[in-house]
């Protein structure tokens, strides 16, 4: 809050026909703009005052963004869009001042990308000089110009027979690869110089878990009820289930994914609940998100706290699908994923299963202190 | 009042609404897919300007006076956000702004981010993302508001990606938002961005575009077909019979033709609607039927273009043409105009005795999954890279 106080403060000074009073005040009513609506039409009159800004404030309102919401950070995008227009017609476009932006990393992400961008697009040389300086950077986007980069220069470097070189180019990607794309180009890279890569660490997915089943699911009726495993985790205790007695099974993935199937263990059944357990020993109470990947309905409790529930069936599965952010706590932490088949029976609705991973926001996987 | 009082006064108003040559939204005017405007498109027209366009999209253009608005989305996970607006004329770009999505951009391969088509009121251009992300600027790309409506309600979503067009009626824009697990339509004050009303909708996956029925908007999903007043959200009327979540229906000043058990023409009333027929041989696959003259017209699944007698629902005759089609057809000057996913935008002319005619083809070599817009006498057309124009 000191930095955005900061900048408000610093934008006493600006022109365009604020006054300093109003300019901070406006910018506060932009990044008070909150859900449904709420602060729209303040954010409108003093959007309209931003948006006339001369092309030497535009670093300045880049630097709102700072700590602003997502939805407060559009309403400045636009703004230093329309002040970007007017800098190119009047060739008065700071391109050294958005490239000490863009290095700048204590800047949030939207502002150093939306500044890389522009730079990419206006002044393409020094966003190509910046490039390097990416590899580990804090913002998960910027790294793929980086990584894109050194990926290019390992595969010519392969294409030339020059293995050594090849190699430690994809090493030095991968390490700083937080892309699904460019990690798997990269471990395929490296697999066919003959090189070991471990994608369950690199991604940190949680392989080792506790599953049980099958709880009923019939007419989707089970994603609302609280079936025993929400009420306390008990790992000896068997429950009557559907069909069958539910009783907790061990269950390690061998998928380089870290895909937990329950098909495995209980068969191709539908209309059922299954939860699965584990828990994981954080080093040090932290910041992460637990990444989930899903195409069934699921609920997500850490340390006995839901953090989030979709009931939706079968409309994709993606690697990082959901992000939800969390604070591990140090030491023991548990970890309950619901996870519910409904009654379809095509042949791409039989899947009951979920992928997940702690990281930090970056995608940087944190991994268990043991 | 003087005549220069007066000319003052019209040149101020000629702005603020919509023109008979305006393209409006989806399928253009109340989303009928027909150009009412005086200048027709040829029968044989050409391809006059193309411009490239920095991302993917099946949304379709609008046409509002001389610009031509359209969406797409780029970058890492399709996260940013494109409203393009060029000169009808020459193609020129005036504007581009871009947002960062608030909401998640996940969608099967063959969709994207851009896929809902925007829509205008004359002042204003609303464009909505799958990703929920929904914004308001006026026509010279001044930012009026914005909203992002996963962040307003969480599990509105769809894993394969949302495509639903708004619609802008009486300063309310209505926006569906249908899915299987957080399913809402809402109507949105067009000044402000701020609800109207919130109204659940079927929790079921719905690609469907509203319609415009009078006064009342016909919101179509699995379960049926519902006519709200876009003021309050109060419900009109209701048809509980089901209906298709892919094709949209086709609306006329008398009725709507629903893809409902085949085709299935209603007319609402006060709370009641009155079926003229039902058509259960007529099944319109991914394209939006229309109505032309007498006569309805709808695509099939495997790209044969059938026209039915508006009267009665009775088939008259099939044309297999070169498809296949995700695009509805447009029709202008009694002429039909459909673009296929390999790119071939053809015009048929349906007037003939016998079946219809494909008359002219305008090879544009790119993937083409939308609906073209209409204006000036020209077709606008977009790929995954181009915007053209056909004239």
């Amino acid at each position: 809050m000191k930095r955005v106080h900061c900048v408000l403060m610093g934008l006493l000074m600006a022109g365009a026909g604020w006054t300093g009073a109003q300019a901070a005040e406006g910018y506060e009513a932009i990044r008070a703009v909150g859900l449904e609506g709420a602060g729209n039409e303040a954010a409108g009159e003093a959007w309209n005052r931003a948006a006339g800004a001369g092309p030497e404030e535009m670093v300045a309102i880049l630097k709102v963004m700072n700590g602003a919401n997502p939805l407060a950070q559009n309403w400045l995008r636009a703004a230093v869009e329309t002040v970007a227009d007017r800098a190119r017609k009047s060739g008065r476009f700071p391109e050294a001042d958005l490239a000490a932006l863009v290095k700048d990393t204590t800047n949030d992400t939207a502002p150093r990308l939306l500044a890389f961008e522009m730079l990419m697009k206006d002044a393409p040389k020094v966003a190509e000089a910046l490039r390097p300086g990416l590899l580990k950077d804090p913002a998960a986007e910027l790294r793929l110009f980086a990584v894109a980069e050194l990926l290019e220069e390992g595969q010519a470097l392969k294409a030339k027979d020059d293995k050594k070189g090849a190699v430690a180019a994809f090493k030095k990607a991968l390490d700083g690869a937080r892309d699904e794309e460019q990690i798997n180009a990269l471990a395929k890279g490296l697999r066919d110089l003959g090189e070991q890569v471990d994608l369950p660490k690199h991604f940190g997915f949680l392989m080792k878990w506790q599953l049980i089943a099958p709880f009923t699911n019939v007419d989707r009726g089970g994603f609302d009820t609280a079936f025993a495993p929400e009420v306390g985790v008990d790992l000896k205790a068997k429950y009557e289930g559907k069909g069958s007695e539910a009783v907790w099974v061990p269950f390690e993935s061998k998928d380089e994914y870290g895909m937990i199937d329950f098909n495995e263990p209980f068969g191709m059944l539908k209309e059922v609940t299954g939860y699965a357990y584990t828990e994981f020993e954080a080093g040090e109470e932290c910041a992460a998100e637990i990444r989930l990947g899903c195409k069934n309905g699921w609920k997500v409790w850490l340390n006995g706290k839901l953090l989030f529930g979709r009931d939706e069936y079968h409309r994709g599965m993606k690697l990082d699908q959901y992000k939800l952010p969390v604070t591990l706590k140090k030491g023991k932490n548990t970890l309950l994923v619901k996870c519910c088949q409904n009654e379809q029976t095509e042949q791409w609705t039989v899947e009951w299963r979920f992928q997940l991973r702690i990281c930090d926001a970056t995608g940087t996987a944190i991994l268990p202190k043991s | 009042m003087t005549m220069k009082t007066i000319s003052f006064w019209l040149g101020l108003a000629v702005p603020m609404m919509a023109l008979a040559d305006d393209w409006s939204q989806f399928r253009g005017p109340n989303g009928s897919g027909v150009s009412e405007a005086v200048e027709q498109v040829r029968e044989a027209p050409e391809v006059a300007w193309e411009v490239a366009l920095p991302g993917r999209g099946l949304s379709c253009p609008i046409v509002v006076g001389d610009k031509v608005f359209v969406t797409a989305a780029s970058g890492n996970e399709q996260g940013t956000l494109h409203v393009l607006c060029f000169s009808a004329l020459d193609g020129n770009k005036m504007w581009e702004r871009t947002l960062r999505a608030t909401g998640r951009t996940m969608s099967h391969k063959k969709t994207n981010v851009a896929a809902p088509t925007p829509c205008s009121d004359g002042k204003r251009v609303f464009a909505l993302f799958s990703s929920n992300d929904l914004v308001a600027y006026d026509l010279q790309g001044n930012l009026l508001w914005l909203r992002g409506l996963m962040l307003d309600y969480t599990n509105a979503s769809n894993s394969l990606g949302m495509a639903s067009s708004p619609v802008v009626v009486k300063e309310t824009l209505v926006v569906q938002s249908e899915n299987d697990s957080e399913s809402l339509a809402l109507g949105i004050d067009v000044k402000t961005g701020v609800n109207r009303w919130k109204m659940e909708r079927p929790k079921a996956a719905n690609w469907t575009s509203a319609v415009v029925f009078g006064e009342t908007v016909a919101l179509q999903s699995s379960k049926g077909m519902t006519g709200v007043d876009p003021m309050t959200g109060k419900v009109q009327w209701n048809y509980a019979d089901g209906a298709a979540t892919i094709p949209s229906a086709a609306v006329t000043k008398k009725a709507i033709y629903v893809p409902s058990n085949g085709m299935t023409a209603l007319v609402p009333e006060a709370d009641s609607t009155t079926q003229l027929w039902r058509a259960e041989k007529l099944k319109p696959g991914t394209a939006s039927p229309l109505v032309l003259g007498e006569a309805l017209y709808l695509v099939n699944g495997s790209g044969v273009l059938v026209k039915a007698d508006l009267a009665t629902g009775d088939e008259v005759w099939k044309l297999r043409m070169k498809g296949p089609f995700s695009g509805s057809p447009v029709a202008s000057g009694g002429r039909l105009f459909i673009a296929s996913e390999q790119g071939d935008l053809q015009v048929i002319d349906p007037s003939g005795a016998g079946e219809g005619k494909v008359v002219h083809t305008v090879a544009l070599k790119e993937t083409i999954l939308s609906t073209p817009a209409v204006s000036g006498g020209a077709l606008f057309v977009r790929s995954d890279g181009k915007l053209w124009k056909v004239k």
